[in-house]
């Protein structure tokens, strides 16, 4: 019945095509409209190459081990031994530290030191940088590929490129990413700095920023400001690949480092994979009292130099 | 021509004759309005988003809740259309114009939003030049273009027959701008059989294709949403829940649209009663679609009350989103359905009262859907609180002005009725069966009888 329908079809639509449009006739249609759509596939790519460049930008080559292997950024946080500096009474240096080496504008910390309950009552304070992710949900959504993963584990942020749709910030489950809501407020040596998505300075209004694991200093064979300013050497900073980290005071086999301490990540269950890894505690090494509660405000050191900048809370 | 067909013709060129005082002083307070809103949009421009209530962690907020719900409407009133055309409801006939109509505005003003919401809107072509296919936000960008096209051609296509029409009444020489224009937009239609049964096949033919695709659109803007990890959003029934939305909020908007017009215009001897009531029925039947969904996704979620599920569902039933939740359950789903349900609040005034509140309610859910998982903290830090400045509310009370000023425009350029489908109705039916249900099953190729 179907059959002899369709070929009476046929027939009658053959000497008169334009008649009727049968079932093959809208197959064809509608493969001519896919097809027609094809060239956007590559109208992309075109235009990139018209316009010379598909590269973000990056300041150098590739940090590797003596032995040619691609060096994988990694950080260690010992959580035993961060007390929110309240034992120097100071805001929490890595994050001043860090503010200072980037000219982080207010209100964002790249590396924020939360303060989270103890199940038995009291608290920890958790130093949370950009947790690196392996499986960044971040890098998953960008629209223009304005963050990215590189070879060296870290995840990136190009805001030559960034369009400001914050849907990166909306991926994060770890808060840690920041917008430029205006114009930053950043003192004047900031402009002079030579801008990398490395070596986010100066800041741009309308784009994303967050904590990038300072590759360049790693390459450089500095630890990062934020290793640095620890006043407790609680910040390990590393290489997965050549198998070795540092805070500053000590050298650690960073696998051992990290297996030995049993360290986890931060919601591991998410599956982010992260780079950053938190060895447990509450500032025991240190003898901090885990019922005093709170650490000092951050500030930023250029508060007088940016008067009258529109500036905005988190 | 019959007597039917003149006094349809009349009645609905009526619209477009020149405007009266009510219409001027409307459309004067529309543009200062709008003019409002883009006074506003400059000030952000040049400050940047600083002006908003948008922060760090509540990052978007009341234009993303805003693109969704335009979008929303505008898939309502594709769909609408393109269902009572395929299921040949003849009912349909007067009111699918307005229908089409509403999507096509909808959907330009809708896809204003994320342009006004992003940082840079200056770096906005990067989406074209550097445009990565697993984006979401990329998904979202193609699936608006190519439901733009759709919903355009939808609309033209079966304006064309309409198009000849003023195309001859104009050519006496009263207008001439107009008549070029109308001959431009005819294309040479001249009511041959062969033109008819084109215009059947491929009215058709978009009626069917264009369900998946307002379908597939507003599943894309939900997955916007449900392709990130944060609790509210993270979810499968997302998706399907942001369509339903979708067509319920867009039914309701057609109702008070029509309404409207019918009103204004006097055209109640086409627009009936009967119209609107079936409109309700069809609002009515989406309630309880509405209230299924809810039930299932705050009841699974809430029985297990799992981490921040329990932060979540006490915001919106006790905390700071609490107005907006009950509005939308108590306002926007059980009581539409009750006016509806209900034999003598079931007029024209109930039902368009239901839809005024449906059409609140869902502008409402948007909202505290968007707000409410970005307000649920990531980390040990205090929620954060968000409420749209007058920037926002500038901007989108503005968009909406728009919308009513491009209605108003599209009043006095179209027809706003049909009339060549009315016509058909009211004419003896002819040989030519362009739009019998055999002809759905010719074009899906199933076995006709």
């Amino acid at each position: 019945m179907n059959d002899s329908n369709n070929r009476d079809s046929r027939q009658a639509a053959q000497p008169q095509p334009s008649r009727t449009i049968g079932r093959r006739g809208l197959l064809r249609l509608l493969g001519v409209g896919a097809l027609s759509i094809a060239p956007f596939a590559f109208a992309s790519t075109a235009i990139r190459s018209a316009l010379g460049g598909n590269q973000t930008r990056s300041m150098g080559e590739v940090a590797r081990t003596p032995d040619g292997r691609i060096r994988q950024w990694a950080m260690v946080i010992d959580l035993r031994y961060c007390d929110g500096c309240q034992s120097v009474d100071r805001p929490p240096q890595c994050t001043a530290a860090c503010i200072e080496g980037h000219f982080a504008p207010e209100p964002m910390e790249w590396i924020e030191v939360y303060e989270g309950d103890l199940p038995g009552g009291g608290s920890q304070f958790i130093p949370t940088p950009c947790q690196q992710c392996q499986n960044p949900p971040c890098v998953n959504v960008c629209p223009v590929a304005a963050t990215f993963s590189t070879p060296e584990g870290t995840v990136l942020i190009d805001q030559d490129r960034c369009i400001g749709c914050r849907i990166c910030m909306a991926a994060c489950p770890y808060d840690r990413r920041f917008f430029n809501w205006a114009d930053p407020p950043v003192p004047p040596e900031a402009h002079l700095a030579h801008y990398d998505p490395e070596h986010q300075v100066p800041a741009r209004k309308g784009t994303v920023m967050k904590c990038d694991l300072c590759p360049d200093m790693g390459r450089a064979g500095v630890l990062p400001y934020c290793v640095q300013g620890c006043p407790n050497h609680a910040v390990y900073y590393g290489d997965l690949e050549e198998d070795i980290a540092s805070n500053g005071k000590n050298v650690v086999s960073l696998s051992r480092f990290i297996a030995q301490n049993q360290a986890y990540n931060l919601k591991e269950d998410l599956g982010t994979k992260p780079r950053v890894y938190y060895i447990a505690g509450h500032g025991e090494a240190v003898g901090r009292d885990v019922f005093k509660k709170g650490r000092m405000p951050t500030r930023w050191p250029w508060e007088r130099l940016v008067e009258g900048a529109r500036k905005w809370k988190r | 021509m019959t007597a039917v067909r003149g006094r349809l013709e009349d009645r609905a060129l009526a619209v477009m004759s020149a405007p009266g005082k009510g219409y001027l002083l409307v459309v004067g307070i529309l543009c200062a309005i709008v003019a409002w809103g883009v006074y506003a949009y400059s000030v952000q421009f040049r400050d940047g988003l600083v002006v908003t209530g948008l922060r760090d962690r509540i990052l978007w907020g009341f234009y993303m809740s805003n693109f969704v719900f335009v979008i929303g409407i505008s898939y309502g009133g594709t769909l609408m259309s393109a269902v009572l055309r395929v299921t040949s409801a003849d009912w349909r006939r007067p009111i699918t114009r307005l229908a089409e109509m509403v999507a096509v505005i909808a959907l330009c003003i809708g896809a204003i939003f994320p342009i006004i919401d992003i940082g840079r809107p200056d770096r906005f072509l990067n989406v074209f030049i550097y445009g990565r296919w697993q984006s979401p936000i990329i998904w979202d960008i193609i699936a608006i273009f190519t439901y733009l096209v759709f919903s355009f051609l939808y609309l033209f296509l079966l304006m064309i027959p309409d198009m000849a029409i003023l195309r001859d009444r104009y050519a006496g020489g009263n207008s001439r701008w107009r008549h070029e224009l109308y001959k431009f937009l005819a294309i040479g239609w001249n009511d041959s059989p062969r033109q008819k049964k084109l215009l059947g096949w491929s009215s058709m033919a978009m009626a069917i294709i264009i369900i998946p695709v307002a379908v597939s659109v507003h599943s894309v803007l939900a997955f916007v949403f449900s392709m990130t990890l944060r609790e509210g959003w993270n979810s499968t029934i997302l998706g399907p829940f942001f369509v339903a939305g979708a067509v319920y909020s867009g039914v309701a908007a057609i109702i008070i649209v029509t309404a409207v017009v019918r009103k204004a215009y006097h055209l109640e001897e086409f627009i009936t009663k009967q119209h609107i009531v079936y409109l309700g029925y069809f609002l009515g039947a989406l309630s309880l679609v509405m209230i299924y969904a809810n039930v299932a996704e705050y009841l699974t979620v809430g029985y297990k009350l799992q981490g921040e599920a329990a932060f979540n569902l006490t915001q919106l039933t006790r905390g700071q989103l609490a107005p907006f939740f009950w509005f939308y359950i108590i306002g926007g789903l059980l009581l539409p359905g009750v006016i509806i349900l209900i034999p003598w609040t079931r007029n024209v005034w109930g039902i368009v009262l239901a839809s005024v509140l449906v059409v609140l309610a869902m502008g409402a859910e948007r909202y505290y859907i968007i707000v409410s998982a970005l307000r649920v903290p990531q980390m040990p830090y205090e929620a954060s609180v968000y409420a749209p400045t007058w920037v926002e509310i500038s901007v989108v009370v503005g968009s909406f002005a728009l919308f009513g000023l491009l209605v108003a425009v599209f009043l006095k350029l179209f027809p706003i009725i049909s009339i060549w489908e009315v016509a058909e109705q009211h004419e003896p039916p002819s040989e030519d069966q362009s739009e019998s249900p055999l002809l759905v099953q010719r074009i899906l190729g199933g076995g006709g009888s």
